[in-house]
């Protein structure tokens, strides 16, 4: 067996005296589509915050394709070629969609400032190349209409389209998907399921993602790791993690607390 | 206007001008401006030469500010760095004039960069204060370093010499700011449709997803600085010879402040609305002061009056166009081309 692309070892974090994670261990192999799923406050976004770098974790390793990342910064990350979306949109509001995406693959560029202020040679060249490249993200996820809008203009679902697309010009090795179809509506989400089966299975790229969704992670994903107050309380396929008494307590509350209610009311 | 033209090319996408009817407005005003001093006096001339000074100086803003989204109060301050250093290399070192400029434009650019580091960590109001120490520091140093600067008496900038020719007078001036402002458009236009230029807004409009993406925030925001600050350098520089002496009064608070109006009035991160707020906050007070000498019929009477009633009037002015166009003057043009694109089906 070949390592996995990304591995995270006992991760621990902590704001004050709330430890948002601890001890969490995630390993994703190369072209895997796993899953984070549990309630609220769980730590799931805390944990992707940590693979991307937004926070530093307290204890614990996080090494992608063989480099330890624990270190870096969230730009050094990128290089490394971890892309990701946000949760709530996290766009470039005042740019159009087309500079929103093209910022998205801004690590491929290594700007120069005085050949980008004479706008000459290598700098008009680049440009030329990344919109040629940037226009097969637009076909793919098919943004044509939306090309030149301000993105904080448009709908929130196209919004969260346009983030899928920026993380996407980046030609990710892993791309981190923060509750993707989160307030989309039924279309929007049939849609979104399709871009990301695409992008896992057709043009091979590792996906771990967050969703609340449970028939989307149920469908979509092949490994499913299940956090609650910052553990991780379940791992394994969907049908495993859908069958374990620890998951069904955390979701749905545990089945015998009725029952004391209840015997407390008859007496 | 602009119908039946197609993009099915990248590198149209990318031009300046990318329609027929934008390359005509940009040939007039162009004509315009080279004509210009066939038909003006001289104080006309001394006019569009400050305008040009300031288009340059409020560019250079305009990337801290608007682009980058840094406030910046000691904009000012490095204005009177570039003039001092290029008084010093004039007159003291003997540097040659044209390399003299964009030697202390880049020194400003240091001394710029150097101030914006605090940016890193600290935003909005908080940055606005730590560039505020910068006015105050700078100038400190500009009354306090008197070998070098000469203290609160100034300096003479010297006399500048372009291939052996004393460069004297408004006429030679006029073209000279014209060229630095026109360079000066045209870098910081270029940035805009450039990688550097997008890294900028992406950091103004969500710096954390700027930073996911792989872009440096210490990098970028003192890049920001350098960039603004090299313009300041070189706009102060220009401003400095133009006027062939040096004090610490012509750099003060005021100086700053007022670049701000213009930027704002202007258009925040928008490359025209800098000319815009630039010919406004120029042009305004002086349009006041001649419109009131015609209105009144007895002048003398008005002169204590005068100086009073203009700032005022002035201040008014600003506070109104920012109530009418929140998003500066460069909104209201966007609207306008906007309106006839449509028309008649605009309201």
């Amino acid at each position: 067996m070949t390592a996995p692309l990304l591995e995270v070892d006992s991760l621990a974090l902590s704001f004050g005296g709330i430890d948002a994670l601890t001890d969490v261990s995630l390993s994703v192999p190369q072209g895997a589509l796993v899953s984070i799923i549990g309630p609220n406050g769980a730590g799931k976004t805390s944990l992707l915050n940590c693979i991307s770098g937004r926070y530093r974790s307290k204890r614990g390793r996080i090494r992608f394709a063989g480099h330890d990342l624990t270190r870096l910064s969230p730009s050094a990350r990128a290089a490394h070629g971890i892309s990701r979306t946000f949760q709530n949109l996290a766009l470039f509001s005042h740019l159009s969609v087309i500079d929103n995406i093209l910022i998205g693959r801004h690590r491929r560029f290594s700007p120069n400032v005085l050949l980008d202020g004479l706008f000459w040679g290598p700098s008009r060249r680049r440009e030329v190349e990344a919109r040629e490249e940037v226009e097969a993200i637009i076909d793919l996820l098919e943004l044509q209409p939306l090309r030149h809008q301000i993105a904080g203009t448009l709908a929130y679902g196209q919004q969260k389209k346009i983030e899928l697309a920026r993380a996407l010009a980046m030609q990710p090795q892993l791309l981190l998907l923060d509750e993707p179809m989160a307030g989309m509506t039924l279309t929007e989400k049939e849609d979104m399921a399709k871009y990301i089966v695409y992008l896992n299975r057709t043009a091979g790229i590792t996906i771990v993602m967050i969703e609340h969704d449970m028939r989307v992670i149920m469908d979509l994903s092949e490994d499913i790791t299940v956090l609650s107050f910052g553990k991780v309380i379940a791992r394994g396929t969907p049908d495993e993690v859908m069958a374990d008494p620890q998951v069904q307590r955390s979701y749905l509350g545990d089945p015998q607390m009725f029952d004391s209610i209840a015997e407390g009311r008859a007496q | 206007m602009s119908s039946g033209e197609f993009i099915v090319r990248h590198e149209q996408a990318l031009r300046l001008f990318p329609t027929k009817w934008g390359r005509v407005r940009i040939a007039v005003a162009v004509a315009l401006v080279l004509a210009f001093p066939i038909f003006a006096n001289s104080y006309q001339l001394g006019l569009a030469n400050l305008i040009f000074i300031n288009i340059v100086a409020v560019l250079g803003l305009n990337v801290i500010t608007g682009f980058t989204g840094q406030i910046s109060i000691g904009h000012g301050a490095f204005l009177g760095v570039g003039a001092y250093a290029s008084a010093y290399l004039v007159s003291v070192v003997g540097v040659p004039f044209l390399l003299a400029v964009p030697a202390a434009g880049l020194v400003a650019a240091v001394v710029g960069s150097f101030f914006g580091i605090p940016s890193v960590r600290l935003k909005g109001l908080y940055l606005a204060i730590a560039t505020l120490a910068a006015q105050f520091i700078l100038e400190f140093v500009f009354k306090g370093w008197t070998s070098v600067t000469g203290g609160t008496s100034g300096m003479s900038a010297g006399a500048p010499h372009i291939f052996g020719y004393e460069i004297h007078g408004d006429l030679p001036f006029y073209w000279i700011l014209l060229a630095a402002a026109a360079l000066a458009l045209l870098f910081v236009r270029n940035l805009t449709r450039t990688a550097t230029g997008r890294a900028l807004m992406a950091v103004r409009d969500h710096d954390l997803a700027a930073e996911i993406m792989g872009i440096s925030l210490f990098r970028t925001k003192v890049l920001a600085f350098a960039i603004g600050s090299f313009l300041a350098g070189v706009a102060g520089a220009l401003w400095g010879h133009y006027v062939g002496y040096v004090t610490p009064e012509q750099f003060g608070l005021g100086l700053s402040i007022s670049l701000l109006v213009m930027v704002i009035v202007g258009g925040l991160g928008s490359v025209l609305g800098s000319v815009l707020g630039a010919i406004f906050v120029t042009l305004i007070p002086e349009a006041l002061t001649t419109g009131a000498t015609m209105l009144v019929p007895d002048a003398s009477r008005l002169t204590d009056m005068l100086a009073f009633l203009r700032e005022g009037l002035f201040g008014a002015l600003i506070i109104v166009t920012l109530i009418v166009e929140p998003a500066g003057l460069a909104a209201r043009w966007e609207r306008i081309k906007m309106y006839w694109s449509l028309y008649p089906f605009a309201r």
